[in-house]
């Protein structure tokens, strides 16, 4: 790739380079949340766009989920693009009846009539003792609703991508940050560009084993790719992005080429997104298949406030490469 | 009536005969003007029967909208006298112009305008609402009304076309053509009528499950509702949506809610973007009585009113939620109050002259002011639905008192027999027509197909432009996505 110009930031700030950039190209674009306008956001993503564009684009609510996206899906019945920032993705579950009912099912149930492009982004994940009730993935309860797309964003370049593609996105998309990764630091291109929101990204091309990743996880997995390289391995890490709809096609060339899957994610076992994807992979991939699927996820219990065991409940390192060595045999 | 027939007749014989005097039917005369081109009568009984004989005939396109606009024109100018006498001239040349070129089809607009000239009149009525307006916080509205003949009319054709539909879509139901749940609006007919005639394409409206009449309101087919219900291809959804699920994007209708009360922060929303892209226009978010104990309205509300969106909330309230009574499910069952710092009218839901006034009145209000609550005391024939008996929990003494007392159809008709603007003949004409415009729109929607098998994937997602942003089967198809 050549040398363009580019420039660094912190993923917050490629968030809001993003979101900035699409209100100003699309007057129909707004944001609507809690502490968005004034306070510029609890993690900083709209800082001073109240300033810029007015507090009727960039709207403090009240304390009230179910409301306030309710409110954006019908003003996106009507044409305008709201981006409904929950203050923590968890918040949404308040929400859930909109989101899964009207959100996902209008453009169905009206003959495609309606159309709803709504973006609903806000951190998740499982943070540094939050918490259980502050360390939700909502990635898996909301999956399985016809009619949304879901995308998991990493690194600040396909945070900025992601971002302005689901905003001219035609379908509803939730936006799935990550709270621990605000603060990671990378250079992006100064031209515009989006990235598209069914893709995988290639994180490392390799021949030995293809590990499915997606948001934080996919820093584990690179920690743990170093150990497993020094120790003769050479995985392939996809970084998925495209939580629902999976990129079946570069998966599928993957396995095709390494005939290993390990699939690493930060949701809970019990019906998430590597149970969904596992058994997808299976049925489309099965003869290329010379082993049986892994999946590492998190534990099934609420997220518990000490730290040793908070760190027991996600995936770490060290797991990774155990699980690398069992697939594929000690090297 | 009678008298104002014989005035309409005699000005227009004085201002056909002028200096010309009885010699035929139709003179033509190049030089006249289009504005005077009123040719010569020998009376108005020959021109009614020849208007009348060729009524049923083919319309020719092109003189089609030239007749909406002579309409338009007098309704526009008020439909006073001269209003009217303007307009029959303005047909009569077109009737000159018709024969001249031939065109005996193109007579039929003519005829109706000038048919309509002599029946139905728009000179203004008032009419005094008999039931008074409660209000909470907010001044009563006038219990004066102005309507017309035309628009009295209007309610009654309109509302006997949703009776007959809702009382077909109950037989259908027990034929098993309509499966499923099937909410019927008969009774409440008068809500959706009387809003219509206060609102204007502008206005969004967003209502439950109970939706049918509503989505006639708005501008749709009967044949797209019983289609929808049956679950046909040429119903409003393409057959996907089902009863509770009605749209009209072109009308302003959105829906058609299946959860209770969901639809009023999406009744906010609506406001919101009016209020964004600056729309001279109000939403009516419509709940039941049931629906008003959700929170999520009392959310929508509290965010309505702290950014002054143009939002009418408007409670229908039945008095029964399926088969809780109000006195049982709400501790204050005044709902037009429990706004609280938003104001509230309450309005007697079975009367079109009340109802009218009254989001007449909340529009203004509401795109001045912010938030309004309307409580419309009305009243459901049919059970909460049709797997709902409806008479384990109310007596049929109390529904069929409130039938004979406060039927809104019954009421407009009262009102079209003691002001002379029909008579019981005209009425049951205009009764036969609307059942069979019901019974036609029945058929065909019964020969329309279900939907194809591919339906089944059409619009779970929409292919976007701009960026690379597709639907799911953006690239080469290895493996088929459920």
């Amino acid at each position: 790739m050549p040398r363009l110009l580019r420039h660094e930031l912190l993923m917050f700030e490629a968030l809001r380079e993003g979101l900035g950039e699409e209100m100003e190209r699309d007057p129909n674009v707004c944001v609507i949340g809690e502490d968005v306008g004034d306070y510029g956001g609890s993690y900083k993503v709209t800082k001073g766009f109240s300033e810029k564009f007015g507090s009727w684009r960039v709207l403090d609510t009240p304390i009230a989920e179910n409301s306030f996206t309710g409110m954006a899906i019908g003003a996106a019945m009507t044409g305008l693009r709201p981006v409904v920032e929950g203050m923590n993705m968890g918040f949404l579950l308040l929400a859930y009846n909109q989101i899964a009912n009207n959100c996902g099912m209008l453009h169905y149930t009206s003959g495609g009539q309606f159309t709803i492009p709504v973006v609903i982004r806000g951190p998740g994940g499982v943070g540094r003792q939050l918490g259980a009730e502050h360390s939700q993935r909502l990635e898996s309860y909301f999956q399985s609703v016809p009619g949304l797309q879901m995308v998991a964003c990493s690194t600040p370049y396909n945070a900025k991508g992601l971002m302005k593609a689901a905003i001219r996105c035609e379908n509803p998309v939730i936006l799935y940050e990550h709270v621990l990764l605000y603060n990671l630091k990378e250079k992006i291109p100064d031209e515009e560009y989006t990235c598209c929101l069914e893709e995988a990204e290639m994180v490392r091309p390799g021949t030995d084993i293809t590990i499915l990743t997606y948001s934080r996880m996919r820093y584990h997995v690179t920690q743990a790719a170093k150990t497993l390289v020094d120790r003769g391995y050479d995985p392939e890490i996809i970084d998925i992005r495209s939580l629902k709809p999976f990129d079946m096609y570069t998966i599928g060339e993957s396995v095709k080429k390494t005939h290993r899957v390990l699939i690493v994610e930060e949701c809970m076992r019990t019906g998430g997104i590597g149970a969904s994807l596992r058994s997808a992979i299976m049925e489309s991939f099965w003869d290329e298949l010379d082993g049986p699927i892994g999946c590492l996820s998190s534990q099934d219990v609420p997220t518990p406030y000490s730290g040793p065991l908070e760190e027991l409940t996600v995936v770490q390192p060290h797991q990774i490469v155990t699980a690398v060595e069992n697939l594929c045999g000690k090297k | 009536m009678a008298k104002r027939m014989q005035g309409i007749m005699e000005s227009i014989q004085t201002l056909c005969s002028g200096d010309h005097g009885n010699e035929g039917f139709m003179q033509d005369d190049e030089d006249e003007e289009e504005e005077n081109g009123v040719g010569r009568l020998t009376s108005w009984a020959e021109l009614l029967g020849f208007g009348l004989a060729v009524f049923s005939e083919a319309i020719a396109p092109q003189l089609q909208c030239f007749c909406d606009r002579t309409l338009g024109f007098a309704v526009g100018q008020g439909g006073s006298r001269e209003a009217w006498i303007k307009a029959v001239a303005m047909a009569m040349s077109l009737v000159r112009k018709a024969v001249k070129k031939g065109w005996v089809g193109a007579l039929a607009p003519a005829a109706r305008v000038m048919s309509q000239a002599l029946s139905t009149a728009s000179e203004p009525i008032t009419l005094d609402i008999p039931v008074p307006f409660k209000a909470h916080k907010v001044e009563t509205p006038s219990v004066t009304v102005e309507t017309s003949a035309q628009e009295l009319t209007n309610f009654f054709k309109t509302m006997f076309i949703m009776r007959r539909m809702e009382i077909a879509a109950d037989s259908l139901y027990k034929s098993k053509f309509i499966r499923g749940f099937c909410h019927l609006y008969d009774g409440q007919e008068a809500v959706c009528v009387g809003m219509e005639a206060a609102l204007n394409d502008k206005d969004c409206i967003i209502t439950a499950y109970r939706d049918h009449c509503t989505h006639l309101g708005r501008g749709g087919s009967v044949l797209e509702v019983f289609a929808e219900l049956m679950g046909r291809k040429d119903g409003c959804s393409l057959g996907k949506g089902g009863s509770m699920h009605m749209y009209n994007k072109k009308g302003g209708f959105y829906g058609g809610n299946g959860i209770v009360g969901a639809q009023t922060p999406l009744g906010a929303g609506l406001a919101f973007a009016q209020k964004y892209l600056k729309v001279e226009g109000v939403t009516l978010a419509m709940y039941g009585d049931g629906a008003a104990n959700q929170g999520q309205l009392f959310e929508a509300m509290n965010i309505s009113a702290l950014w002054n969106l143009p939002v009418i909330y408007v409670c229908e309230n039945n008095h029964y939620g399926m088969g809780t009574a109000e006195w049982r499910s709400a501790k204050s069952p005044e709902y037009y109050k429990r706004g609280d710092y938003i104001p509230g009218l309450k309005v007697d839901g079975m009367d079109c002259l009340a109802v009218k006034q009254a989001v007449k009145y909340a529009k203004e209000y509401a795109l001045q002011n912010g938030p309004m609550v309307l409580e419309m005391d009305t009243y459901r024939y049919h059970g909460h639905s049709m797997s709902d008996p409806g008479s384990t929990y109310r007596t049929r003494d109390e529904i069929s008192g409130v039938r004979q007392e406060r039927d809104p159809i019954e009421r407009i008709r009262k009102l079209l027999l003691s002001n002379n603007i029909a008579t019981v003949a005209e009425l049951k004409t205009m009764e036969k027509e609307a059942k069979k415009e019901v019974e036609d729109a029945l058929s065909k929607a019964k020969e329309s197909p279900s939907p194809d098998s591919d339906e089944l994937f059409t619009h779970v997602y929409r292919k976007g432009y701009g960026a690379k942003a597709y639907g799911a089967d953006r690239k080469e198809v290895v493996v088929k996505l459920p």
